[in-house]
C-alpha cells in the first residue's frame, strides 16, 4: 500500500483540494454512522459534485489498491457505511441537486445526497412526494435510502423504496459507468436495477436517481385507538389486515414509549395505555370513510378503550409528530440505545413481543418499542448508559437473541435497516450455506475484486470453497 | 425445503436444460436449443394465511387457481392470470396484466423466491414476510430472467385485497395521458389512438364520481379491444407519437408504456456495459450455460 500522501495528492489530482480531506476531524467523523458499530481507520475522506468525479475516486482508490465505502447522510443503523480496510470514504452529501421533476410522468431525477424530505418538500406544489418515509427522513438521503432500500410507515401500503426507483447511474467498482433500469415498460435481461437497490454499496455507487412519484391522496384519515394490553392491540393489527383493508400506515407504540413521548411532545397520547395504534387510511373520500369507520370498528370489537380520529391537518401533523419523535424522546430517558429492526409474520407480533420482553429481562435491559406493526417490523430499541461497566455485551447479547426469536417465529433478519455490519454474521441464521454463495455470486458479478464497501453484508466464508476474497493489503 | 428435492433431482447438475411452465409465453427471449430437457415445477399451494396477505405456492401451479384459492379469503396477487400461465412461468417472464398502472410491476409481487441452482441445489432468495432487507434481492433479480440463472420451484407472493368495486369506461374524445394524471389510483387506461378505456376500482360512489367528472361512460368488458398479439415495450412518454409512426394499429397501456400491436417489437440496442455486467451475472450463476441455452443470447 503507497503512502496515504500519495492517495491524497492523487485524489486531488481530480477533485478540489478542499474537498479531499485527511485531517484527523474529518477521518474521525466519517469514520462512523448511526449505528454503535465501530470499524477501521479511514484513509481519506472525498466529497465528490458530480459522477466524474466519483468514478475518479473509485479509479485512485483502485490504483492504490484500497477498498472504498460510499457514503451519504451517515443516518444508518446497521454500519453499512462504517469502514473497513481503511477505506476510502465517497460522501455523497455534496451531489444535492433536484435535477428534474418532471409533474406529467412523474418522475424526478436526483442527485444521491438531495435529502429525502426535501425533495417531498419541493414537490408538494405540485400536489406529489416520494412515498418512503424513514423516520430520519429529515436527515437521510435518497442515495442512502437506495443503498438500503429504506421503508417508514407508509410503506405499508405504498411499499419500500425499491417500487419507487426506475433508474439509477452507478459508478460500478471496476470505474465504469452504467444506467441500471431505466423507464421502459418491460425492458429485455436481468433487472440489474432490482438487484442494486438494497446493496449497501457492494455493487457499486449511485450518482443519479430516477425515482417515481406519488400523488398526494385526495383524502386522509388519521386514528389513535390506544388500548389496555399489548396483546389486544397486537390481535387488532392482524384484524385491521384480514379484514381486506390495507391503511396507509398501521404503527404500534407500546409501554413506557407511550409517555416517553407525550413527555416530549405533548401530541395527547394517553399515557396509561399499554399500547397504542397509529392508524392511517388515505385514498378517495368515500373509500376513506368507509375505512375509516371499519378501522374504528375493528379496534372497538378487539378490545380498544379509546378510538380518537384526527379532526384536522393540525391534529394529524401532532399524532404523527409523537411517532417520528419516538427516538428523540428516549434520549430523555437514557443516554444511550441501541435500535433494533427485524420483521415477523404479523400474525406472530403478541408471541414475539412476549420474547424481546423476557430477553430484555434477563439482560436487566430496558426495551421500549414503537415499530411499523402493520407490515410486521419490530424496532426493540434497548435504552441503557454505555458508562455502565459490561452493558455494551449485554446489549449485543440482547440483541443477537431477539433477531433470533425473530427468526424462530418465520422472520427475517432486517425490514428496513439492512444487514451492513451490524447484522452480517447472524445471515447464517436466515440463510444455508448454498443461499449465501448465490448473493457471493451476485456480489462479485459486480465487484469481482472485491473493492466496493467490503465485509458488508455476507459473512466471510460466504463463497463456497473459498475465504473471504479482499484485495491485496487491505487490513479488515 | 423438503417439496423441492424432487425437482431438484430432475433438474439434475448437468445436461442442457429448460423449465416449461403452460407455454404462453415459451418463447419470449429467444428459442431454446433443442437439446434442452424439459422439466416442470411442482404444483399446489403449500400455505396462505389471510392476515399475512402472502401465500407461498409451488411454480407449476396455474396463476388462476391461485387466485381462485385466494378469492375465498377476498384475495388475489398481482399478476396476469393467463389462460394455462403458471405463476414460474409468469415471474420468469415478467410482463404483467392489463391492470399494471395501479397495480404495480410483477416484480413488485416476489417476496421470496426458491429455485434449483444450475448445481442442482435448492437456494433461497429473500424471505416470507412483506418486508424484508436481509440481503441481496434475489428475488427481483429473477423476475424476467426467463429462466436462465435458475430453475424457480416455489415462492412466497404478496397477496392484495379483491377490488370491492371495479367497472370499465370508456371515452372518445379524453387525452389519455390527461386521464392518467387526472384520474386518483386509476387501475388501467388503454388507448388505440382514437378511444380510451379506463378501469376503475374502488368504493362505487367514488369511482362513479371520477367517472362523471371526467366524462367517462361505463362499458361492459366484452366491449374492450381486442389485443393484437405482439407486445412492444415503451417509455409512458413514448406512447404520444404511436398514432404517427407508421407501424400500424395499436393498443397502448397509458401510463405504464406496454403496447400490443400486429407486429413484433424491432431490437433494441443493449449498453455494452449492461450487457458486460449481466453476461458475469449470467456466468456466476450458470457457469456451464446449461440453463435454457439460446434464450437472452
Amino acid at each position: 500500500m503507497v503512502s496515504v500522501h500519495q492517495l491524497v495528492d492523487d485524489l486531488r489530482a481530480h477533485l478540489a483540494p478542499d474537498r479531499v480531506r485527511a485531517e484527523p476531524f474529518e477521518l474521525s467523523l466519517y469514520g462512523h454512522d448511526a449505528s454503535i458499530v465501530s470499524g477501521s481507520p479511514v484513509a481519506v475522506v472525498c466529497f465528490p459534485i458530480s459522477t466524474e468525479e466519483v468514478q475518479a475516486c473509485v479509479r485512485v482508490a483502485r490504483a492504490h489498491e484500497r477498498p472504498f465505502t460510499a457514503r451519504g447522510a451517515g443516518t444508518g443503523l446497521a454500519g453499512g457505511a462504517v469502514p473497513l480496510g481503511e477505506p476510502v470514504m465517497i460522501v455523497t452529501t455534496k451531489m444535492n441537486r433536484i435535477l428534474s421533476v418532471d409533474v406529467d410522468e412523474r418522475v424526478a431525477w436526483v442527485e444521491p445526497g438531495v435529502i429525502n424530505l426535501d425533495l417531498t418538500r419541493a414537490l408538494t406544489p405540485h400536489g406529489l412526494h416520494f412515498a418512503p418515509d424513514p423516520s430520519s427522513q429529515q436527515a437521510c438521503s435518497i442515495g442512502g435510502n437506495v443503498a438500503n432500500n429504506s421503508g417508514g410507515p407508509h410503506c405499508l401500503l405504498y411499499g419500500v423504496t425499491s417500487a419507487h426507483v426506475l433508474a439509477i447511474e452507478v459508478v460500478l467498482p471496476d470505474g465504469e459507468v452504467a444506467m441500471l433500469g431505466g423507464f421502459e415498460a418491460e425492458p429485455d435481461g436481468y433487472d440489474l436495477r432490482g438487484a442494486f437497490v438494497g446493496s449497501e454499496g457492494t455493487l457499486g455507487i449511485a450518482t443519479r436517481i430516477a425515482v417515481r412519484l406519488t400523488p398526494n391522496p385526495p383524502a386522509v384519515r388519521t386514528l389513535l385507538i390506544d388500548f389496555l394490553s399489548v396483546d389486544e392491540a397486537a390481535e387488532c393489527v392482524s384484524a385491521i389486515i384480514a379484514g381486506g383493508l390495507v391503511p396507509a400506515a398501521l404503527e404500534m407504540v407500546a409501554g413506557q414509549m407511550i409517555a416517553a413521548i407525550e413527555d416530549f411532545v405533548h401530541a395527547g397520547y394517553p399515557v396509561d395505555a399499554a399500547a397504542v395504534l397509529l392508524v392511517e387510511v388515505d385514498g378517495s373520500p368515500a373509500f376513506v370513510d368507509g375505512a375509516a369507520a371499519l378501522v374504528s370498528e375493528i379496534g372497538r370489537a378487539n378490545g380498544a378503550r379509546t378510538v380518537r380520529i384526527a379532526a384536522d391537518e393540525t391534529e394529524r401533523q401532532l399524532l404523527w409528530k409523537g411517532r417520528k419523535s419516538a427516538f428523540g424522546a428516549v434520549a430523555r430517558l437514557a443516554p444511550d440505545y441501541y435500535l433494533h429492526d427485524t420483521v415477523v409474520p404479523r400474525t406472530r407480533l403478541v408471541e414475539v413481543l412476549r420474547k424481546v420482553d423476557a430477553i430484555a429481562e434477563k439482560y436487566d435491559l430496558r426495551v421500549l418499542n414503537v415499530f411499523h406493526a402493520g407490515d410486521g417490523n419490530l424496532h426493540p430499541l434497548l435504552a441503557f448508559d454505555a458508562r455502565e461497566p459490561g452493558v455494551l455485551e449485554r446489549v449485543h447479547a440482547a440483541g443477537d437473541e431477539i433477531v433470533v426469536a425473530s427468526v424462530e417465529a418465520g422472520g427475517v433478519l432486517s425490514g428496513e435497516h439492512g444487514i451492513g455490519l451490524e447484522k452480517r454474521d447472524l445471515m447464517p441464521k436466515l440463510f444455508s450455506v448454498d443461499d449465501l454463495d448465490a448473493q457471493a455470486r451476485l456480489r462479485d458479478a459486480f465487484d469481482p475484486d472485491g473493492y466496493a464497501n467490503p465485509g458488508k453484508v455476507l459473512p466471510s466464508g460466504s463463497r463456497c470453497g473459498e475465504l473471504q476474497r479482499v484485495p491485496p493489503g487491505v487490513w479488515v | 425445503m423438503n417439496g423441492l428435492t424432487a425437482f431438484a433431482d430432475e433438474v439434475g447438475a448437468d445436461g442442457p436444460v429448460v423449465a416449461v411452465g403452460g407455454r404462453t409465453q415459451f418463447d419470449v427471449g429467444g428459442a431454446v436449443d433443442a437439446t434442452a430437457r424439459e422439466v416442470r415445477a411442482p404444483t399446489g399451494i403449500v400455505e396462505h394465511v389471510a392476515a399475512e396477505m402472502t401465500v407461498r405456492v409451488r411454480a407449476g401451479t396455474t396463476v388462476t387457481e391461485l387466485d381462485d384459492a385466494l378469492s375465498v379469503h377476498g384475495q388475489c396477487v398481482a399478476l396476469p392470470s393467463w389462460e394455462a400461465a403458471t405463476v414460474g412461468g409468469v415471474l420468469a417472464v415478467g410482463h404483467s396484466g392489463l391492470r399494471r398502472l395501479g397495480w404495480g410491476p410483477v416484480r413488485d409481487t416476489v417476496l421470496e423466491v426458491r429455485y434449483v441452482s444450475a448445481e442442482g441445489r435448492v437456494v433461497k432468495g429473500g424471505g416470507p414476510t412483506v418486508k424484508n432487507v436481509s440481503g441481496y434481492d434475489l428475488p427481483r433479480l429473477f423476475v424476467g430472467s426467463l429462466g436462465t440463472l435458475g430453475m424457480i420451484g416455489e415462492v412466497v407472493l404478496r397477496t392484495r385485497p379483491l377490488p370491492t368495486f371495479e367497472q370499465w369506461f370508456t371515452c372518445e374524445s379524453a387525452d389519455p395521458f390527461a386521464l392518467v394524471r387526472s384520474l386518483y389510483r386509476v387501475t388501467s387506461v388503454l388507448w388505440d389512438g382514437h378511444t380510451s378505456w379506463v378501469l376503475l376500482e374502488g368504493h362505487p360512489s367514488d369511482v362513479e364520481q371520477q367517472a362523471g367528472g371526467a366524462g367517462l361512460r361505463a362499458i361492459d368488458r366484452g366491449d374492450l379491444p381486442a389485443l393484437p398479439k405482439h407486445r412492444w415495450s415503451l417509455t409512458p412518454s413514448a406512447l404520444r407519437s404511436l398514432p404517427d409512426d407508421g407501424q400500424g394499429p395499436f393498443v397502448a397501456e397509458v401510463g405504464v408504456g406496454v403496447v400490443h400491436r400486429e407486429l413484433p417489437q424491432p431490437a433494441r440496442a443493449v449498453d455494452p456495459t449492461i450487457a458486460a455486467v449481466s453476461a458475469r451475472v449470467k456466468a456466476a450463476f450458470d457457469p456451464t450455460g446449461r440453463l435454457a441455452p439460446g434464450r437472452m443470447r
